[in-house]
C-alpha cells in the first residue's frame, strides 16, 4: 500500500509541474512553448484550450495537487490501514483520466494536432489511474502491533 | 518514510527549476517589436499589394483587409475559394490584396508583416491562406509568433529568411503606407472592396455578387478588334 501511494505522489508531483508550465504559459508568462513541433501552439490556441472560462491546464494543476495532497495524507501511519484514502485517490484519478480521454479525443479527431506536454500529462494521469486501481485491489497495510 | 519525503522535496525543487528555465528561455522569438509595433513612418516603396489573376483582366477588385479581422477571415475562407475558381482562374478578375491592419488589433500588423515576409519568398497567398484558414490565433490574444512560424513552414517558406525578415520589420512602413492609402480612399472597415477603383457598397460581399458585377462590366466593355 505504501509503495502504491508513494508512486501516486511522485507521479502527481511531476503532473503538477507539467500542468503548471502549461498554465503559466496560458497566462502569458514566458515565451512560446518548448514543443518540438507546432502542435502545442495549435492545441493551446484552439477554442478547446479554455474550459468554463479557465485554461484547461489550470484544472490539471488543481487535479494533480488534489491527488498529491491526498496521496501524502494517505501515507500517514494512521491512514495507511484506511481504505477510504485509496477509494478517494481512485475517484480523483478516474475523473482526471476521463477528462484526459476527452482532451486526447479532441486533439486527435477535432483539432488534429498533438501537444507533447498534453501527451506527457495523459501518460502521467493514466499511470496514476492504473496504480490507484491496483491500490484498491490490494489489502490494507496492517499497522497495529501484532501480539 | 522520511527518506521518501526528502526525495519528493528534491524532485519538487528540480522540477520547479526546470519549469523556470523553460519559461525563461521560452524557445526564442516572440512577436518582434519591429514587426508588431507601430511603424515609425509610412513609406511609399511603389508596392501596391499582391495580386492574383490575369493582369489584362477587365475587372480589378482591390480588397483592403486585416488578417486579425474575423469578417475578413470569413470572406477569405467562404467566398474567396469560389471567387478564385470562377472569376480569377477564368481570367475575368484580377484580385489585389491591400493591408489595412485595424489599430485596435493586437497582432494585425504582425500578421500582415508575416504575409509580406512570405511574399518576399513568393508565397504571399499561401501565407494568406494559412493565416485565414487557421484563424483561432486571432481570438486568443496570445503571442502568435511561433504559430506563424508553423504557418510559414506549411506555406513552404525558408524559415531562416522568414525569421530574419520578421526580426528586421522591414515591411512595417509599407504596411502603414497601405493603411494610410486605405484611409485616403475612405476605407471604413475591413474587408472593404473597390471594383475598378469604385468602392463596393453592396449589402453583402459574396462570390455571386462579385460575379454579377464582373459579368456586367465585361458585357458592357467593347471587345477589342
Amino acid at each position: 500500500m505504501i509503495r502504491y501511494r508513494q508512486t501516486i505522489a511522485v507521479l502527481a508531483l511531476v503532473g503538477v509541474f507539467v500542468a503548471l508550465y502549461l498554465w503559466l504559459h496560458a497566462l502569458g508568462i514566458g515565451g512560446p512553448l518548448k514543443c518540438g513541433t507546432g502542435g502545442c501552439d495549435t492545441v493551446q490556441t484552439s477554442r478547446w484550450a479554455v474550459f468554463l472560462g479557465m485554461p484547461v491546464a489550470f484544472y490539471g494543476v488543481v487535479g494533480y495537487v488534489l491527488i498529491l495532497v491526498t496521496a501524502i495524507a494517505g501515507l500517514r501511519p494512521a491512514a495507511l490501514a484506511q481504505r477510504q484514502w485509496s477509494v478517494l485517490l481512485a475517484a480523483l484519478a478516474s475523473v482526471g483520466f476521463l477528462f484526459t480521454v476527452y482532451l486526447t479525443y479532441l486533439e486527435l479527431f477535432v483539432i488534429h494536432a498533438i501537444c507533447r506536454w498534453c501527451v506527457a500529462s495523459a501518460v502521467i494521469i493514466s499511470a496514476i489511474w492504473a496504480v490507484s486501481l491496483l491500490a484498491l485491489r490490494s489489502p490494507a497495510t496492517r499497522t497495529d502491533p501484532v501480539a | 518514510m522520511n527518506r521518501f519525503y526528502v526525495v519528493l522535496g528534491i524532485l519538487a525543487v528540480v522540477l520547479g527549476l526546470m519549469v523556470f528555465v523553460l519559461l525563461r528561455d521560452g524557445g526564442g522569438g516572440g512577436a518582434s517589436l519591429a514587426a508588431a509595433g507601430p511603424p515609425p513612418t509610412a513609406t511609399d516603396d511603389g508596392f501596391r499589394g499582391y495580386t492574383l489573376g490575369d493582369s489584362a483582366a477587365k475587372v480589378e477588385i482591390t480588397e483592403y483587409s486585416d488578417f486579425e479581422c474575423p469578417f475578413c477571415a470569413r470572406f477569405a475562407t467562404i467566398q474567396m475559394p469560389t471567387i478564385r475558381e470562377q472569376l480569377i482562374n477564368t481570367g475575368k478578375v484580377r484580385w489585389r490584396y491591400r493591408e489595412f491592419p485595424i489599430p485596435g488589433h493586437q497582432y494585425g500588423r504582425f500578421a500582415a508583416h508575416a504575409a509580406q515576409c512570405a511574399g518576399e519568398q513568393g508565397k504571399f497567398w499561401e501565407m494568406h491562406d494559412q493565416l485565414f484558414f487557421n484563424h483561432s490565433w486571432a481570438q486568443t490574444g496570445r503571442d502568435p509568433s511561433k504559430l506563424f512560424r508553423t504557418f510559414a513552414t506549411a506555406a513552404g517558406l525558408d524559415l531562416t529568411r522568414y525569421d530574419e525578415c520578421m526580426k528586421s520589420g522591414r515591411y512595417a512602413a509599407r504596411i502603414e503606407f497601405s493603411r494610410q492609402e486605405g484611409l485616403s480612399v475612405l476605407v471604413d472597415g475591413t474587408p472593404t472592396f473597390y471594383v475598378n477603383g469604385k468602392k463596393f457598397t453592396g449589402p453583402s460581399a459574396t462570390s455571386d455578387v462579385f460575379k454579377a458585377i464582373a459579368d456586367s462590366i465585361i458585357a458592357s466593355t467593347p471587345r477589342r478588334r
